[in-house]
């Protein structure tokens, strides 16, 4: 059987590594370099968040019946995120390091916890309960993620 | 069926913070302690000083931290329900902070009715405490590493509470139980039992998580729990009569095994994708690092006896332990989660229509900074201080200091989150 969600898990990762780089940047001060990584961070982000609310959260949903639980908690945490990264932005615009920092630090922690919920009980859920339409779905959701990141090949 | 819970089952911020907010005020109390008793209270870990002392860090500090973050932990990560959290917290803060009160004084005068009435103090708390978290630890269907160090840390707490009392009730009237040697059993529970094992379930979860460290390899998550548990369990045997070189080697093949710990959690944040290292990082480092410096210390103590005789040996590795390994790595927790659960509830609480303060404007990053390094001070000042008498008081006054500060920088990210939260309910 083929695991449906693993090239979001991948993904989770791929977008650690952009936040880790344009996090770095802001640090030193290189705030052209930031606005450079900083943009590729978002991007990822997005398609990550679209591949969810458009193609896995739907197919749940309609397997499950489970419309305003856990994927409806995952869309409010997404567009929080959407937000912190909009701070990011601002401040990588003022050149503030420290209010980059600080909505970096916050995006981290946030972003992990939601990765480890997605990872731990969500993307298990929807791995069985989408077993029956799992080839066809990993196909699209792969096709969805962007194609800079390393698990598309 | 699937179940959801486990996505939305933080409790109220008041339920872990009234903890958070307490534990630093014990470690100013312990501080001032040895700045008033002076070099007496290190000069052996016996006197009722530095019982007192102890007992204010670890009863005080360490298991307010520690109650408290387990209320929080236990359902966010383990997904374990804990029922009434709020009423939990609401009847085992504060019985705790009297047990500690009436133990100090216990220890300081040698009253037994104070031994009596702290013993009742901490068996109702942590007893009522224990059968709460336990029932959510043992009832949740998730598997992890980290569930089974919970679920073993739980059983040290209540072994550790067990000798406590014992130990107590021996005080005060006077019986021929061997004390000095259920001493060793009681201390090991606690520390190593439950501190130690708390600090590796939560480490596995929040290193690789906070530093973005690849995770701890599996045989080591579950290994070290389990190997800690079977060295505790032959310990406890020892007061029934070992000899001193099997005495030597459980002690040491334990603090190896908490030194394999340390020293893999080194490993993996040097592995860490972050390239920024934040106060966390330097707190966590400084803990794990007094970790191994407590098991090459506890070497060369069996290596050269006549220094492993000296009555400060002991005081020198309860420093290294008590203060240098867990106050360090709770202060560095309080740092991230505080400031975090901050922001978490704020979100919460207002919508998507404005931004709450980022977790470094709840406690800007060179006041941690600058913190981090006075406790630091402190640390070296303490450990010195073992061999050196005549900077007790100073290191007593310095990590006071340390403490309070702290506890003020708590304070102050609590009024950022109330003045924030005020304004969100004015503008409703």
């Amino acid at each position: 059987m083929i695991m449906l969600t693993e090239s979001l898990r991948h993904h989770h990762k791929y977008c650690d590594d952009l936040f880790v780089d344009a996090e770095a940047a802001a640090a030193e001060g290189n705030w052209p370099q930031c606005q450079v990584l900083l943009s590729r961070l978002g991007d990822a982000i997005e398609d990550h968040f679209r591949t969810e609310e458009s193609l896995l959260f739907p197919a749940f949903e309609a397997a499950t019946g489970m419309a305003g639980g856990p994927t409806q908690m995952m869309r409010i945490e997404h567009a929080r995120m959407r937000e912190l990264i909009g701070q990011m932005r601002s401040a990588q615009t003022a050149q503030s390091g420290d209010a980059f920092a600080g909505a970096a630090e916050t995006l981290l922690v946030f972003m992990q916890q939601h990765n480890l919920k997605e990872e731990n009980i969500l993307y298990p859920m929807c791995d069985s309960s989408l077993a029956a339409q799992a080839d066809g779905l990993a196909a699209q959701l792969h096709d969805s993620l962007e194609p800079g990141c390393p698990t598309k090949n | 069926m699937h179940s959801n819970l486990s996505f939305e089952q933080a409790p109220p911020l008041s339920v872990p913070y009234r903890f958070f907010l307490t534990a630093p005020w014990f470690g100013v109390a312990a501080g001032l302690l040895l700045a008033f008793m002076g070099e007496d209270m290190l000069a052996s870990r016996w006197t009722p000083a530095a019982l007192a002392g102890t007992h204010l860090l670890v009863a005080g500090f360490m298991l307010q931290a520690m109650c408290g973050a387990l209320l929080q932990f236990v359902p966010v990560a383990t997904g374990g329900n804990i029922w009434q959290p709020g009423w939990v917290a609401a009847w085992v803060h504060p019985l705790l902070i009297i047990a500690v009160g009436l133990l100090v004084a216990a220890f300081l005068t040698q009253y037994p009715v104070l031994f009596m009435a702290a013993s009742l103090g901490f068996a109702v708390a942590l007893g009522f405490y224990a059968v709460v978290v336990g029932v959510a630890l043992w009832r949740t269907p998730a598997q992890s590493a980290t569930i089974v160090a919970l679920r073993i840390a739980l059983i040290g707490l209540v072994v550790t509470l067990g000798l406590g009392v014992t130990l107590s009730l021996g005080l005060a009237y006077q019986t021929d139980l061997p004390l000095l040697a259920l001493t060793d059993v009681h201390a090991a529970w606690g520390l190593g039992g439950w501190a130690l094992m708390l600090l590796a379930g939560v480490a596995y979860f929040v290193v690789p998580m906070f530093q973005l460290t690849p995770a701890y390899p599996g045989w080591l998550a579950r290994g070290v729990p389990l190997l800690l548990l079977a060295l505790l369990l032959v310990w406890s045997l020892l007061p029934f009569g070992y000899p001193d070189g099997v005495r030597q080697f459980v002690l040491l093949s334990g603090l190896g095994t908490a030194g394999l710990f340390a020293g893999m959690t080194l490993y993996l944040q040097g592995r860490r994708r972050r390239k920024v290292s934040d106060t966390n990082l330097l707190f966590f480092r400084t803990a794990m690092l007094s970790l191994v410096a407590l098991l090459f210390s506890a070497l060369l103590f069996v290596a050269l006896p006549d220094l492993g005789n000296d009555p400060r040996a002991p005081v020198w590795l309860g420093m290294l332990a008590v203060v240098g390994v867990f106050v360090t790595s709770i202060n560095g927790m309080l740092y991230k989660i505080v400031p975090f659960l901050n922001w978490l509830h704020l979100q919460r609480l207002c919508g998507l229509n404005s931004l709450p303060p980022t977790m470094n404007q709840m406690i800007p990053e060179r006041i941690m900074r600058r913190q981090f390094y006075l406790h630091l001070t402190a640390l070296a000042c303490l450990l010195v201080a073992v061999w050196l008498p005549i900077l007790a008081r100073p290191a007593g006054l310095i990590f006071a200091l340390a403490c309070a500060w702290l506890g003020v920088n708590l304070v102050s990210a609590l009024r950022v989150y109330l003045r924030f939260r005020n304004r969100i309910r004015a503008a409703a």
